[in-house]
């Protein structure tokens, strides 16, 4: 029943996100400092990640093909399609999901915890549209990250695969032209808009309605992780059967 | 002015605000007071238009806020400056940021319109050099007069203070209390103040509101308070020596003059 309750509450925050809209030169301000808090902030983490993860999956092909038959430019192949469809955007939101949406959950529990949010709503201001809509805002930029996510990961097979000596230059890069069908960069980009919504809204939520003091706020911005990544993993199992079944 | 009819409200099981009825006037400091678990924060909230109620109504100048639309609600929000006990200022932004932030959000006032403005008040609760230091580097009375500052910088109708001396010294709070009866009678504000402080009762309660299991026990003046027979008020009040001598030797000064 609760999880209903939860379900129920979550719509309507986002509904109340889209009501009474701030005044936009202050918005403004809330968009670009959250464009640098959860994107410009992100890009360091995700560019590592992706660099390195990249040049794993580019190992780990190479190193269990054994069969002479199998043409080396499948290395470059397989890890063009597991970066653009899998690890760009859905491993890499639930990477954000820990390092964004706990960001979110603890600065606006925080809010909660001390009573800034009552100010807020006390002075007539519509504090769901004032906290989340700027994240929401924000997020937009996150395919961004991702096309950035995309780029280093297939670098980093690249490097990988050269300095490795698994396959030659022009084999890696015939692999990464091949059978190449570019409606799977419109499904990873789809799938990427879907999550950014999710890390902006689902962390909102959980920071927003939480209850207690500085101890939930840490218990809060676990269950916001736990929650954000099951959302994303369930939304990924149905896109992907919706899109490419 | 601010009337409460019949105000109820429950938490479950729970009856907290029992039928309240009273009035808060205009160009007065209104204080609720009660022991702890009496319904003041509660009946403060409601006031606020922070918690719903099962029956009753509260009108901000004969406008019955539960009647008002979401956006109507807030409009008479905007009228209202709240300093809460912990000041809930906002800790991204500097003290001068935080007593502009009204400013910003409701007037159209240019930037430097709004410095000026921010310099009267923090001048007003006598923090000339703090614009730029963050909230967490004030300590606990600064706080609360930038709380106060930020809550009057839009000229609000209502000035509601949930227990705006706790946590300070005798002095600071006495400054704080004189403070905000100052901008009270400058200003013609209603004024709520939410208390267990007998300094505040004694210091500026023009009117009071006591409060007993979310009942409202008695009401009455900051010099009707002294005359009183209310056992329960009186328990109250004067539940320490050194009040009991007070009202011992106010009352003996009294008779005296008469």
């Amino acid at each position: 029943m609760q999880y209903l309750h939860n379900i129920g509450s979550y719509f309507l925050m986002i509904i109340e996100m889209f009501r009474k809209m701030t005044k936009w030169s202050v918005m403004k301000q809330l968009i670009l400092k959250d464009i640098d808090d959860l994107v410009i902030g992100s890009i360091g983490i995700v560019a590592f990640i992706s660099f390195f993860v990249g040049g794993v999956v580019t190992i780990q092909t190479a190193l269990n093909i054994d069969n002479p038959l199998i043409p080396k430019y499948l290395v470059g192949f397989a890890t063009r399609q597991s970066v653009l469809l899998e690890f760009a955007p859905t491993f890499i939101s639930v990477i954000m999901a820990g390092k964004v949406g706990s960001f979110i959950t603890s600065s606006i529990g925080t809010m909660r915890v001390t009573e800034q949010i009552d100010a807020l709503e006390v002075m007539g201001i519509n504090s769901i549209n004032y906290l989340v809509f700027p994240k929401f805002i924000a997020l937009t930029l996150y395919p961004f990250v991702i096309s950035i996510a995309m780029f280093l990961g297939i670098m980093g097979g690249l490097v990988a695969c050269i300095y490795g000596g698994y396959a030659s230059l022009d084999d890696y890069i015939m692999g990464i032209q091949i059978d190449f069908i570019p409606f799977h960069i419109v499904y990873a980009f789809i799938k990427t808009f879907l999550f950014a919504f999710v890390l902006a809204t689902v962390p909102s939520f959980h920071g927003y309605y939480m209850k207690g003091g500085a101890l939930e706020v840490g218990k809060a911005s676990t269950t916001s992780f736990v929650w954000t990544s099951v959302v994303i993993i369930l939304l990924n199992y149905i896109l992907t059967q919706l899109l490419l079944s | 002015m601010i009337d409460v009819k019949d105000l109820n409200k429950s938490f479950g099981e729970a009856h907290i605000l029992k039928g309240i009825t009273t009035t808060f006037e205009k160009g007065k400091t209104n204080l609720i007071i009660g022991q702890s678990g009496s319904g003041k924060t509660v009946f403060l909230k409601c006031l606020l238009g922070l918690f719903n109620y099962e029956k009753g109504s509260i009108s901000y100048d004969g406008k019955v806020f539960a009647q008002l639309s979401e956006d109507k609600k807030r409009d008479v929000r905007a009228d209202i400056g709240m300093v809460f006990q912990g000041s809930a200022l906002f800790d991204s932004m500097t003290i001068a940021e935080n007593v502009m932030f009204p400013l910003r959000m409701f007037t159209k006032m240019t930037k430097a319109e709004m410095l000026e403005r921010a310099d009267f008040v923090l001048k007003r609760v006598n923090l000339e050099n703090a614009h730029y230091k963050f909230p967490a580097e004030a300590s606990g009375g600064m706080q609360k007069r930038v709380a106060i500052a930020r809550a009057i910088v839009n000229k609000p109708k209502y000035l509601f203070c949930d227990e705006p001396n706790s946590g300070l010294d005798p002095k600071t709070a006495i400054v704080i209390d004189n403070l905000i009866q100052e901008i009270t009678d400058e200003y013609q504000i209603t004024t709520v103040i939410n208390s267990h402080d007998m300094n505040s009762v004694m210091e500026i309660g023009e009117k009071i509101v006591f409060l007993k299991d979310g009942l409202k026990a008695w009401e009455g003046s900051r010099e009707t308070i002294f005359r009183t027979d209310n056992k329960v008020v009186t328990d109250f009040v004067y539940s320490s020596n050194l009040f009991k001598k007070v009202r011992k030797m106010y009352l003996e000064d009294q008779d005296n003059k008469n």
